[in-house]
């Protein structure tokens, strides 16, 4: 037990290991209640563009020497505007207008950055993260970009939540959805961000996509699974980070495996949906189909139904 | 029920109240959609009153779809106008209520069966603070009256097409609106279910809400109706629904031997 206790705080006798356990929960927190809204909205794909799409901003304001914040957010906002304008011209299908734009900008951050000397370490740390490099000041910008998000992700619930389940809807209801919709995509681009140092601009995706998937598969209801999400999120980080300081491992790269490995479990063993445990409750329903109270439920409302 | 601009004029008005002596809830007047170079409505003029029931009957692209996105304000007409009580309609209010075809929702969101409801509501709620109790008694109310109670936490996609709809119906319920147009309604759910939305829509009427709702059923369109309009870009006839539905009327609507088909089981 002593033993456990020490390796697991061994790690945190040092600043820069301190400073990186809060960065991932931050960021693990951050991305895993935005992501919910990512897989609902099926943007997963969208995430993978905006991910990249900051890459130019970040490179340009590395560059020049100023905030590489308001740098991301101004490419990811032209570059989702440019494929706004595709997809509503529509002559092309909207993956299609993503797909061109965002190894664009891509490419775009790393012609600017191939210009540099330090090139290969640069783009390195931007591409996967250099969470041991996180300072205090970096630290505080995550946690007060962070808290915006979650606090524009909130207030904007009710909107964001009918505009995904039900588009025809929410347009009856006179909701500008193209507006909700730039909003939530705004709030994504600050999401991928703050996670750059961390997990880098190519593993940010599995960190919002991975623990909102895992999270799904274990309830029904929304504000749990958000709550369900954030913590999958903040545990891979946590977990990742030792196995990356115990083992040598690339940090980013550690983080999304346990994401990933999270992931196969709950979706093998899930009470609901594991495949697994679904054959296993079946195979109980077979031997006691009087314990399926929802086969009972629907067997009442046809009663009552008939009797309308 | 009284039209213009057409070759079929009524002059009956069934249902509980005068038409011409009121002024219509909604109205149209020479109402046109164009999609590109495809005409989708033509020259609507339509009222529809208080404590009216209104079916929209036509084969697929007749344009029912159309002409109910043009009543709720998504769609804006190409000509024409669109009234609700006398004001011209920009943009959709929350006082009309809309029930789309279901084939539009994402099933396997996470949201239960009593949030799909309150969505009636919500976005006229304070963003600041939780569902107000009222609010959340008035959608179990709601989910009474269609019989869904009981299914209040399930998860959306878990019901059956019937139950799905009933949960529909209880959100538009929800919004309190004098005007509840629904694509439709009938189609693909089950017997009970039928009936209990011909029960809802009955009581909204008795209260003086004015009722359309799409139908491609002409039996639905003749039993459940107030007023029949046949539509098929234009308005082909429109009245009381055992005056419209005629041999004659069907086969210039659809075309064929389909309107025989029909015009027999509507005329037994």
């Amino acid at each position: 037990m002593t033993t456990l206790v020490s390796y697991l705080s061994e790690p945190l006798q040092h600043a820069f290991m301190r400073n990186a356990f809060a960065a991932i929960v931050l960021v693990g927190v951050i991305c895993g209640a935005v992501g919910v809204f990512v897989i609902l909205r099926g943007l997963a794909f969208m995430g993978d563009a905006m991910a990249h799409a900051v890459f130019p901003g970040v490179v340009i304001s590395y560059v020049l020497g100023g905030s590489y914040l308001v740098g991301a957010i101004v490419s990811a906002t032209v570059v989702s505007l440019a494929i706004g304008a595709v997809t509503q011209s529509g002559l092309l299908r909207n993956d299609t207008a993503i797909g061109v734009f965002f190894v664009g900008a891509f490419a775009l951050g790393v012609a600017i950055i191939s210009t540099q000397q330090s090139y290969a370490r640069d783009v390195t740390n931007l591409l996967f993260g250099s969470i041991l490099g996180v300072s205090r000041e970096d630290l505080f910008l995550t946690a007060l970009v962070g808290c915006c998000v979650l606090v524009a992700l909130w207030l904007s619930r009710r909107e964001i939540v009918i505009g995904s389940f039900d588009r025809t809807f929410a347009r009856s209801q006179g909701l500008n959805l193209w507006g909700w919709d730039q909003l939530f995509l705004l709030l994504l681009s600050l999401t991928i961000v703050i996670s750059l140092q961390t997990v880098g601009n190519i593993l940010v995706l599995a960190m919002l996509v991975t623990p909102a998937a895992a999270a799904r598969l274990l309830t029904e209801r929304l504000s749990p699974m958000i709550t369900v999400s954030a913590v999958i999120g903040a545990a891979s980080g946590l977990i990742g980070l030792y196995i990356s300081y115990y083992f040598g491992v690339s940090s980013g790269a550690s983080i999304i495996l346990v994401a990933t490995a999270i992931f196969i479990v709950v979706f093998l063993f899930a009470p609901r949906t594991g495949i697994i445990t679904t054959r296993i409750a079946r195979r109980l329903h077979f031997e006691h189909p009087e314990r399926d109270q929802f086969l009972d439920l629907e067997l009442d409302e046809e009663a009552a139904g008939s009797r309308a | 029920m009284t039209i213009t601009g057409t070759p079929i004029q009524s002059s009956v008005t069934p249902g509980s109240t005068p038409a011409n002596s009121v002024a219509p809830r909604m109205q149209t007047v020479r109402l046109g959609v164009h999609f590109e170079d495809r005409s989708a409505l033509d020259d609507i003029s339509l009222d529809f009153q208080a404590g009216e029931t209104t079916s929209l009957v036509g084969p697929n692209g007749a344009g029912k779809s159309t002409l109910l996105r043009c009543l709720d304000g998504i769609l804006a007409p190409t000509h024409g106008e669109v009234f609700h009580d006398g004001h011209l309609i920009h943009r959709p209010s929350p006082r009309v209520a809309y029930v789309p075809q279901r084939s539009d929702v994402d099933w396997k969101f996470p949201i239960s069966v009593l949030d799909v409801v309150l969505m009636g509501r919500t976005l006229r709620g304070n963003r600041l603070l939780r569902v107000p109790d009222q609010d959340r008694r008035d959608a179990l109310a709601a989910l009474d009256q269609v019989r869904m109670r009981r299914f209040a936490p399930v998860q959306i996609g878990a019901l059956s097409g019937g139950q799905q709809q009933r949960v529909f119906i209880a959100r538009a319920l929800l919004q309190q609106a004098d005007v509840f147009l629904l694509d439709e309604p009938f189609s693909g759910v089950d017997a009970p279910t039928q009936t209990l939305v011909l029960q809802v829509l009955d009581d909204l009427r008795l209260a003086g809400k004015t009722i359309v709702f799409a139908t491609h059923d002409l039996a639905m369109a003749e039993r459940s109706a107030d007023v029949a309009v046949l539509l098929n870009r234009r308005v082909v006839a429109a009245g009381r629904p055992s005056r419209v539905l005629t041999v004659r009327n069907l086969q210039s609507t659809f075309g064929g031997t389909a309107a025989f088909d029909a015009a027999g089981r509507t005329s037994a």
